[in-house]
């Protein structure tokens, strides 16, 4: 005879309990590099202490949402954005905030990366230094090597930390500029493509520094592999031609989309 | 549904679910050549049946393989990875009927050996009859991916349980009638306790594909009959 199942909900070790507080809140966004529309009406909420991935092809639009949380969209000429960014409520837009702070607390690692020319302590030192935030020189250097080890790079760093950044190997250097990112106390670390220059080990080191990032930050990771959208994120949004399509859990998001474009997408299918 | 851009990951694809409905086929070759072997005492098409057997064994071992190949190689996603999964739960399922089948066989091979109980035969291949019938609605609902189907052969199980608890009935009349009888009977039951069970495969089979294409289970309580 068989037995039949009531529904069954697995706990998920990585699922975000509904209600989790939300760091990150668009709402309506539209973004034009000069007369061409970028992004149409994107509303998405991105969680405190979890991973969400944007995913989408070439062109979909997730970098430019990306840039606008921390108004990297700024700094492109022809470059307008509407609508709301709010971080714990404070609009990024607002006239009031000054987007050099605005960059101190929300973090960004790019797809290459990028050290200063500089020694690796310098590098993390560098954006403590400028906001001011150590009093003296051994707190400067407790603040570098506690960035460096939350980034899995003191252990293969601290008896070179006069060396140049730009010595290092390519995954070394993208968890240097990981612990810049770190160094300056953000809330919000955006990563574009952080993994895609780097190989599958260094990717996994990454990989596994993000999973132990995410239990202190907000994190938002723009990604083109959906294997590591879905290994590294609780939350997944995907974007195509400029709109948001779909966003939800990881989980449901790779095992039963619920757009037929996303599904067409994750599973490797034209549309 | 869009095709993959990769050609040969569709193929893949393709191709397991056309060794999946192979498979199927032998299984629903296999009952019913169990159910004739008993109606007629038919010894050939019994021994047939179970060294057919063999080769549903092969074919489920082949379509894990397939599936593994699958996830390992082609990292399937949503409903491909649901397609992948409900190959390897089906080919088990389907494998499991094959069992019924050859055990069905061998009490085939038993009964042709004492007097035949003709009165039950009836019964007994119309109780094959609809649970083949079950099985052949499944598989349909898997090759055309039609949900409604399977949704129709999953809450239908009950005419099974019906069947086979009236025969269950008749079988203890006979047994308490003829002693005499016993051995036969024993038989005839185990044979509808099998065929049942291969009903219940069918159940099981229709849930898979349920998944398969909505991406959620089944959940409604589904209707019984009464338990013997």
């Amino acid at each position: 005879m068989n037995m039949t199942l009531s529904h069954v909900t697995l706990g998920h070790a990585d699922a975000v309990p509904e209600g989790a507080p939300i760091k990150v809140k668009a709402a309506g966004v539209n973004v034009f590099y000069g007369n061409k529309q970028a992004l149409f009406d994107v509303s998405l909420n991105m969680l405190d202490r979890a991973v969400t991935a944007l995913i989408g092809p070439s062109g979909c639009g997730k970098s430019t949402f990306l840039r606008c949380i921390n108004r990297m969209n700024d700094t492109i000429v022809g470059a307008r954005v509407e609508g709301l960014i709010e971080i714990d409520g404070e609009n990024v837009n607002d006239r009031s905030v000054d987007p050099v702070l605005l960059r101190s607390r929300v973090g960004m690692v790019f797809q290459k990366p990028n050290p200063f020319p500089k020694s690796i302590f310098d590098n993390v030192a560098y954006g403590p230094r400028i906001h001011g935030m150590t009093k003296n020189k051994t707190e400067l250097a407790d603040r570098v090597e506690a960035a460096l080890k939350k980034a899995g790079l003191w252990a293969e760093v601290s008896d070179r930390l006069n060396s140049p950044g730009i010595g290092l190997s390519g995954g070394q250097q993208q968890r240097l500029v990981i612990a810049r990112a770190i160094a300056v106390n953000p809330e919000v670390i955006l990563m574009d493509e952080p993994c895609s220059a780097l190989d599958p080990i260094a990717t996994a080191r990454i990989e596994e520094l993000i999973d132990e990032l995410r239990r202190q930050y907000c994190i938002v990771i723009v990604t083109h592999s959906m294997a590591q959208a879905a290994r590294v994120s609780q939350r997944t949004a995907f974007f195509h031609l400029g709109k948001l399509v779909e966003s939800g859990s990881t989980e449901a998001m790779f095992t039963n989309p619920l757009d037929p474009r996303t599904q067409d997408y994750i599973t490797g299918r034209s549309g | 549904m869009n095709e993959h851009i990769v050609k040969s990951y569709e193929e893949e694809l393709t191709q397991l679910a056309a060794e999946v409905a192979r498979m199927g086929g032998l299984a629903e070759a296999q009952v019913a050549s169990c159910i004739e072997a008993v109606a007629k005492r038919d010894v050939k098409l019994a021994e047939a049946v179970v060294a057919r057997d063999e080769r549903l064994d092969a074919m489920e071992i082949e379509i894990d393989a397939r599936c593994t190949r699958l996830i390992a190689l082609r990292q399937p996603m949503a409903n491909d990875l649901r397609r992948t999964l409900a190959a390897i739960k089906i080919a088990g399922n389907l494998e499991r009927c094959g069992d019924m089948a050859k055990s069905i066989a061998k009490r085939a091979l038993q009964l042709a050996e004492t007097e035949p109980l003709t009165p039950l035969t009836g019964p007994i291949q119309r109780l094959g009859k609809l649970v083949n019938g079950r099985l052949h609605q499944v598989l349909d609902a898997y090759t055309s991916s039609d949900v409604d189907r399977a949704v129709a052969v999953w809450s239908s199980d009950h005419e099974v349980d019906e069947h086979y608890n009236s025969l269950f009935r008749e079988l203890l009349t006979y047994m308490m009638g003829d002693p005499r009888m016993i051995t036969a009977c024993t038989h005839l039951l185990f044979v509808a306790k099998n065929l049942e069970r291969i009903g219940d495969h069918a159940t099981n089979i229709a849930e898979v594909i349920h998944y398969e294409l909505t991406g959620t289970p089944l959940n409604t309580p589904r209707p019984k009959g009464a338990a013997v």
